[in-house]
């Protein structure tokens, strides 16, 4: 096969090249190194590319494929891994100058996983710093351009992990969902993004930005590559107290295309002001070809929709401001040094250390937890939290599946978000709720705007009912390519 | 004339635990390793570890909380206290606010006016910090993550107390309570418990209570006393020459025997205290609050009423040796291997105080094993070895916990129970002693004394001094 051929490949048919002899593992590695060897100069993807590293396994990976001891799905695939999540022996920055210098000495659990399963890690991919943020704009490291139109963001946080799978510079990557840091990107990009279930992925290793939020989850080509990464990614860590215990992970079993009975919802809350129009009939055209191929798709009312920002941004903030607490130049990273005493240098090493956005969330998030302002904000907020967890329980009474946009608009063009925080606060306003409830969503693509650019469709599922939506987005996806 | 006042005191005692492995990791406890050397990517705070609760924390804490009254939250949560400080390298201590593992407790104590209760407000589970260590020759500040992450227990108490006598009262009975447990070995001197001592005094007959301070670096019963003592008279002395007591901390100097001012209550941080999302809530079952309950122990006021039904041993001996668990541990060993209980408590009472006294050793410091005790007296009962020469063994065995038999025999220092030797040996003394021989028969009873302790110096000490007398009364 040449690079070309190969590059095009899902991460399973690749997989399955390899393992039929038809390319290698190494083959595989130097035709992404070219790509973005080719591409990346202009969108910036990576943070940190282990060019030597990732050709070294490939080739030890191959060996091991050879000898029959790795056999599985991913077996000698590129992958490339967000850059808040730690790698052993590879700088993770979470794309920021505070760690500008920071080498784990440890690998987070998801990462280890994809090892496990045989896939290659090729790099670190760029992101908002620390997750903070929806266009990869506010990475310490550059911006990151959307592959299907430079002049245009790719999404964030997990803007470097979507752009590398737009732009084949890797097969499939990791990204991480705090607020939609995963499906946003995703439906940007135009490729297949999954948050699953709350305690599915195990945090271990994940560099948190709100920890009873963030979940890792896979960023593919494909809907198949989605269940098949999700399965690998999935394990119960012993680490991570907030890891749950399943044994339904055998997500490669829902590829079915068959979505017959299925009942679908879709929120009339999620299609109102502010939601661009060509987006609107794309979701729904998407949603009028599942009921066509046997779906149950009815509208009903979700509610609490418009205090799912305000509450979101309360509690990830409150909990980005401790967690961001430990960057204080003492033990790793950076640190002023021209500071006099203890307090200067704190205070310098964060003051430079951090960008913008993140000082803004630290503020935002220190004032809510401060006395006085506790009750008032941070338990109202998490009071709230728990009457949307409520509103979605009634709906999934109903509905195997909820059905909407991923985001208002497709991808905005570059320079044109961060100057307006609320604005770009707003835009996540389909997606956060579904981590404020631990709900699984996925983002599929569903066709393109008039100027091209892509636009996702969201599924929302009950926790623990991936399969569903595995299911249903692999039966959109098959009919969308079929075109029936 | 002065006005009366009234001391109101009230503690939070912190209790290192004795787990093997550290609160949040696997790391160990033990104490005195190489700088860093106990630790991992959890209690160094590293991006991306997460804390997960050791249990045995868990078992400790409600093991406390149940022998102190306690009512046991079923439902607890850990939160975090933020603050930043170069020993705490996550800038947040994983600790209990809202929702603590027992709350409501008491402890008895006896006072000069009878038996009284001291209420526990509550006690709650947290991490230790790391250690600064103040480099002068190099002019800097280096950091030991070795105790980061040791389970504490923070006992806060009602303000119950009125005297310093009370303060110790307390804690004594709460260090016994728990070094019963087996949860900690609570010692002041090496920081395995610590006392914070809060402290306001009002007029006698006053109901509100007066501005506090809190008194922190105490590190011994003496010391705890003696700031109870200057605290108060500092406080009745501001209050008496019309000033204001402030609410503040106040750090203890030892050697200097007063205190200063460390920060008042408008430099308070604000913890901005909230609930660990990395700890899911921690649910004690039914099942579990059993099997804790089953193990509890028998403390020492059931020992006390045991040993005085079991045992025909004097309060005093009783007292002495249920003071502290393994003393009671090593008494009850012993007689379970068919000792005497008189004799058992005979040595405890006796050579075991008296050495521990002159080593300024505690009676947690006590390493001879029950079963070397129980051959030390099995060799005296039977005769075998007489009482000097036990004395002699017991130093030995204290030092080093020699088998009082083989060191015995080893030593060839058993009591010489050939009569024909022994009675040969006393016609020798009395031919070599006229003078005290013509004394006795004299009527000087006295006198038989020196030739009995001729003979024992002519055998070396290795003759029972009772069969002696005797040989030498019949010679004579």
């Amino acid at each position: 096969m040449d690079r070309t051929e190969i590059l095009h490949l899902s991460a399973v048919e690749l997989g399955r090249a390899i393992r039929a002899g038809k390319t290698t593992a190494v083959e595989a590695m130097e035709a992404v190194l070219a790509q973005i060897e080719k591409t990346d100069e202009l969108y910036n993807c990576y943070v940190t590319v282990a060019r030597d590293k990732a050709l070294a396994k490939a080739k030890e990976v191959q060996l091991k494929i050879d000898t029959g001891e790795l056999t599985g799905p991913l077996a000698g695939v590129p992958v490339a891994i967000k850059d808040n999540m730690c790698t052993e022996g590879l700088l993770t920055t979470c794309s920021s100058k505070i760690l500008e210098n920071f080498v784990p000495t440890f690998s987070a659990e998801a990462v280890l996983r994809l090892e496990k399963a045989g896939a290659v890690v090729i790099g670190k991919t760029n992101m908002d710093e620390f997750a903070m943020g929806s266009t990869t704009e506010t990475s310490a490291y550059g911006v990151t351009k959307n592959p299907r139109n430079p002049e245009h963001v790719p999404g964030g946080s997990s803007g470097g992990s979507a752009a590398a799978v737009a732009a084949e510079e890797c097969y499939f990557a990791l990204g991480s969902d705090t607020g939609g840091s995963i499906r946003q990107p995703a439906s940007y990009c135009g490729v297949v993004g999954m948050k699953p279930t709350y305690g599915t992925v195990s945090r271990y290793g994940l560099i948190a930005y709100g920890s009873s939020l963030d979940q890792i989850g896979p960023l593919t080509k494909t809907v198949e590559d989605c269940a098949v990464v999700l399965e690998a990614i999935s394990s119960h860590d012993k680490k991570d107290s907030t890891s749950v215990e399943r044994k339904d992970t055998d997500f490669s079993s829902a590829l079915v295309k068959d979505v017959k009975g299925m009942r679908i919802g879709i929120p009339r809350d999620y299609f109102g002001e502010g939601l661009d129009s060509e987006v609107r009939d794309k979701v729904l055209a998407a949603a009028e070809l599942l009921r066509s191929n046997g779906a149950v798709v009815e509208e009903f009312d979700l509610s609490l929709v418009e205090y799912a920002i305000p509450t979101y941004y309360t509690i990830a903030a409150a909990e980005a401001s401790s967690n961001l607490e430990r960057f204080d130049g003492i033990k790793y990273g950076y640190r002023a040094k021209d500071a006099e005493g203890l307090h200067q240098m704190y205070k310098k090493t964060r003051s430079r250390g951090f960008g913008p956005e993140v000082k803004r969330r630290i503020m935002l998030g220190s004032f809510v937890l401060s006395s006085g302002y506790y009750d008032a904000y941070y338990l109202k907020a998490l009071r709230v939290k728990a009457m949307i967890k409520k509103a979605f329980d009634d709906a999934f009474a109903k509905y195997d599946c909820i059905l909407g946009p991923v985001a208002p608009t497709t991808a905005p063009e570059l320079g044109k978000s961060l100057a307006d925080p609320i604005k770009m606060y707003l835009g996540d306003i389909y997606t956060i709720s579904v981590n404020l409830a631990g709900l699984p969503g996925i983002s599929v693509p569903c066709g393109t705007d008039s100027k091209g650019l892509p636009i996702g469709l969201q599924l929302i599922g009950d926790c623990f009912r991936e399969k569903k939506l595995i299911q249903t987005a692999y039966t959109y996806e098959q009919c969308a390519k079929e075109g029936k | 004339m002065a006005k009366e006042y009234e001391t109101v005191i009230g503690l939070e005692v912190h209790v290192e635990l004795a787990t093997k492995t550290k609160i949040f990791c696997g790391c160990s406890t033990a104490f005195g390793g190489r700088p860093n050397s106990h630790t991992c990517p959890v209690c160094t705070g590293m991006p991306g570890s997460l804390p997960v609760l050791n249990k045995k924390v868990l078992e400790h804490a409600v093991a406390v909380g149940l022998a102190t009254n306690c009512e046991i939250t079923r439902y607890c949560k850990f939160d975090r206290k933020n603050y930043f400080y170069p020993d705490n390298p996550q800038n947040y201590q994983i600790s209990q606010l809202y929702l603590p593992i027992c709350r409501n407790g008491y402890v008895e104590i006896e006072t000069k006016e009878g038996s009284k209760k001291v209420g526990i407000h509550e006690i709650h589970m947290e991490e230790d910090a790391g250690k600064l260590i103040h480099d002068e020759w190099e002019d800097c500040t280096l950091v030991d993550y070795n105790r980061s992450g040791v389970p504490l227990i923070e006992i806060v108490s009602e303000p119950d107390m009125r005297s310093a006598e009370e303060v110790i009262a307390y804690l004594e009975k709460l260090r016994l309570i728990i070094q019963y447990l087996g949860a900690s070995d609570c010692k002041l001197q090496e920081g395995s418990m610590r006392a914070d001592v809060n402290l306001s005094v009002r007029p006698v007959g006053e109901k509100e209570f007066g501005t506090r301070t809190e008194m922190k670096n105490l590190n011994s019963f003496r010391s705890i006393a003696a700031a109870i003592e200057g605290e108060k008279n500092r406080q009745i002395d501001l209050l008496e020459s019309g000033e204001a007591v402030i609410q503040e901390t106040r750090r203890w100097d030892d050697a200097k025997e007063t205190s200063y001012a460390m920060r008042s209550k408008e430099d308070a941080q604000d913890y901005r205290y909230f609930p660990d999302p990395d700890l899911v809530p921690v649910s004690i079952s039914e099942e579990f609050l059993e099997e804790i309950k089953s193990r509890q122990p028998e403390f020492r006021t059931e020992k006390m009423k045991r040993y005085k039904e079991e045992f025909d041993i004097p309060d005093y001996d009783i007292d002495i040796i249920t003071g502290t668990k393994h003393m009671a541990d090593i008494f009850e060993e012993t007689v379970a291997l068919g000792a005497q209980p008189k004799k058992v408590s005979n040595w405890l009472m006796g050579e075991t105080l008296r050495i521990l006294k002159e080593k300024e050793l505690d009676p947690e410091d006590v390493r001879f094993s029950p079963e070397h005790l129980a051959k030390l007296i099995a060799l005296t009962e039977s005769k075998a070895i007489n009482s000097t020469v036990a004395k002699e063994v017991f130093e030995v065995m204290f030092e080093e916990d020699v088998d009082p038999e083989k060191y015995v025999e080893e030593k060839g220092l058993k009591t010489v129970s050939d009569e024909g030797a022994l009675r040969k040996t006393v016609e020798e003394v009395i031919a070599a002693n006229p003078q005290s021989v013509e004394d006795y028969r004299g009527g000087k009873e006295k006198a038989i004394g020196f030739l009995v302790g001729q003979t024992m110096k002519a055998m070396k000490g290795k003759a029972d001094p009772a069969s002696v007398n005797q040989i030498l009364k019949e010679l004579l």
